[in-house]
C-alpha cells in the first residue's frame, strides 16, 4: 500500500505527536513506521527493550519468535516480564505488554524455535530483522537467512558487562559471517547462564539496536552498515570498529557458496544428543546417597568462589575449573572423583580434564546444583 | 609501547587487566610478547596450529589486521590494538 493512501488517526497523531514535530520523521515517518513489519528473533535480554520502544514508537507489525516461559532469574534484565508473568509464555506476556503500551500495534506471535526448515518462511513476511537471540547456532541461522533473503538484521550481543552491535546484510554492506567466519567450538566462550551479564547492559545494546531499526524504517542518519560498535559499560567507553564486506564471504561474498541454509548445529560443533558422556554421569541423588553411606568419593566444585557463597553442597572441595590444570595435586588419585558446577556443562569439561590427565574414575554430576537443588535439598537457592 | 586492549571474557587469563602496553614492531611481536606474559591466553588467541583463532579478530586501531598485513601489521607506538572475539549472549 502506497504511503500517501494511509491516514493517522486523531489518536496517533496526539500519541506520536513528539515523533511528528521533528521534521526528520513528520507524518510521512510515522505512515513509514505504521506500514513496517519488524521481526524480533528472541524476547529476552535484548529483545525486551527493542520490543518496548518500537511499539511505542508505532512500528505497525512486530513479529516475535520465542518458545520459551518466563523464569525468576529472567526479571533481572528482561524488563517486558512481571514477576506475576512467572511461568507463563514469554510470548504472551510479551504481547500483552506491548499492547498496553501501544494497542495499535499488530503482535505476531512465532512459538517455535528458529530452524534452518522454517526460518525462511517465517523472516519472509518481514522488512527487518533484529537479532536478540542466545547462541552462535541461531545467530549464522539469522545471518544466513537475512543475507539469503536481502533483509537487513540489526545485530547486537551482550556478554558479562561488554556488547556489540551493528546492522548486517544491508544494502551491499558485510554480514555476521564477514565480521566472524567461523564459531567458537562449543563450551569455549561461556553463555550469559554460565558467565552472567549485568541486567542492565542489554537494555543498552537492545536499544541501540531499536535506534538502527527506526533509521532503517524511516531511511534517515547513518547506521551501524559497516561498523562494529563496542561498548564496555565497567569502562562507559563506545568505541567503533571498522567492518568490511569479505568479498570471499561463503554467504554475501562474491562467489557464495552457501546459497540455501545448513545444519547449524552441525556448523557450530554442537554434538547430537545422545552422546556417550552419558555413560559418565550420575544423578545426583545417588550423589546425596554415596554421601549419606559415608561413600569414600572426591565431589569436586568446579564453579567460581562467588558462586560458592550464592550456594554450595558442603561436602564438596571448590577448585574453580580455571585453575584446574595448576591444582591437580589436590584431586586424590586413589578415589573416584565425582565434578559438579551450576548445570553440568562446565563440569562436564573439568571430568574430560581429569580423564586427559589420568584420572580414571570421574563422573559428571548431572544437572549441576541447580538439579541438586530440584532433586535433593530445595533449600539450596537456585541462580 | 603500544595498548593492547583485554575484552571481558578473557581478563581471567590476563591478571584481570582491562588493558597492557606492550612494546613491539609488529602485531605478531605484541600477541607474542603478551602470550608469554600470560601463559594462559595463548590457547584463547591461537589454535594448535599457531594460528589466530577464527573468532578472534584483532584490529590496529580501528583496523581489522586481516585487512592490512594481518599479523605482520606494523604497530606505532601510539597505536592502540584490540582483541574482539565473538560474544552470543542476548537473553
Amino acid at each position: 500500500m502506497p504511503v500517501e493512501t494511509l491516514a493517522l488517526t486523531n489518536e496517533e497523531v496526539q500519541r506520536y505527536s513528539r515523533h511528528l514535530i521533528l521534521p526528520e520523521v513528520g507524518v510521512e515517518g510515522q505512515l513509514k513506521l505504521k506500514q513496517a513489519r519488524v521481526l524480533l528473533v528472541g524476547t529476552g535480554g535484548l529483545g525486551a527493550p527493542m520490543a518496548l520502544y518500537l511499539g511505542a514508537a508505532g512500528v505497525g507489525t512486530l513479529g516475535l519468535i520465542d518458545f520459551d516461559t518466563v523464569d525468576a532469574s529472567n526479571l533481572q534484565r528482561q524488563v517486558i516480564h512481571t514477576t506475576k508473568d512467572i511461568g507463563r509464555k514469554k510470548l504472551d506476556s510479551a504481547a500483552e505488554a506491548i499492547t498496553a503500551i501501544n494497542p495499535n500495534v499488530q503482535v505476531v506471535r512465532h512459538d517455535v524455535a528458529l530452524t534452518s526448515e522454517n526460518a525462511l518462511q517465517i523472516i519472509r513476511d518481514y522488512d527487518i530483522v533484529a537479532d536478540g537471540t542466545d547462541n552462535f547456532p541461531t545467530r549464522y541461522l539469522v545471518n544466513d537467512a537475512c543475507v539469503l533473503l536481502k533483509k537487513p538484521n540489526a545485530y547486537g550481543s551482550i556478554f558479562r558487562f561488554e556488547g556489540q552491535a551493528s546492522v548486517f546484510a544491508y544494502e551491499d554492506g558485510p554480514c555476521y559471517r564477514c565480521l566472524y567466519p567461523e564459531p567458537p567450538p562449543p563450551g569455549l566462550v561461556p553463555s550469559c547462564a554460565e558467565g552472567g551479564v549485568l541486567g542492565i547492559l542489554p537494555g543498552i545494546i537492545g536499544l541501540v539496536q531499536a535506534t538502527e531499526v527506526v533509521k532503517l524504517i524511516l531511511g534517515i542518519g547513518d547506521t551501524l552498515k559497516g561498523r562494529l560498535l563496542l561498548y564496555d559499560a565497567l569502562g562507559m567507553k563506545f568505541r567503533e570498529l571498522k567492518l568490511r564486506r569479505n568479498p570471499e564471504c561463503p554467504v554475501c561474498g562474491d562467489h557464495p557458496t552457501v546459497t540455501q541454509l545448513i545444519d547449524y548445529q552441525q556448523f557450530c560443533g554442537v554434538p547430537k544428543t545422545a552422546t556417550p558422556a552419558e555413560a559418565n554421569e550420575i544423578e545426583p541423588q545417588d550423589v546425596k546417597s554415596r554421601i549419606d553411606r559415608n561413600d569414600n568419593f572426591f565431589l569436586l566444585d568446579v564453579r567460581e568462589p562467588h558462586e560458592h557463597k550464592i550456594a554450595n553442597i558442603p561436602y564438596a572441595t571448590l577448585i574453580p575449573l580455571g585453575e584446574l590444570p595448576k591444582r591437580l595435586a589436590e584431586i586424590p588419585r586413589d578415589r573416584e572423583i565425582v565434578v559438579h558446577c551450576k548445570s553440568g556443562v562446565r563440569s562436564a569439561k573439568g571430568a574430560a580434564l581429569l580423564r586427559e590427565n589420568g584420572f580414571t574414575r570421574v563422573l559428571n554430576m548431572k544437572g549441576g546444583i541447580l538439579a541438586w537443588s530440584d532433586k535433593v535439598d530445595p533449600k539450596v537457592p537456585k541462580y | 609501547m603500544a595498548k593492547i586492549l583485554i575484552p571481558t571474557a578473557l581478563r581471567q587469563y590476563a591478571a584481570q587487566q582491562a588493558s597492557v602496553e606492550i612494546g613491539g614492531a609488529t602485531v605478531a611481536d605484541l600477541l607474542r610478547s603478551l602470550t608469554t606474559q600470560h601463559a594462559d591466553l595463548r590457547k584463547h588467541l591461537y589454535n594448535d596450529e599457531g594460528k589466530l583463532r577464527s573468532f578472534v579478530n584483532v584490529y590496529v586501531n580501528d583496523e581489522d589486521i586481516r585487512y592490512l598485513s594481518k599479523e605482520s601489521t606494523p604497530v606505532a607506538d601510539a597505536d592502540t590494538v584490540s582483541i574482539v572475539p565473538s560474544i552470543a549472549g542476548g537473553r
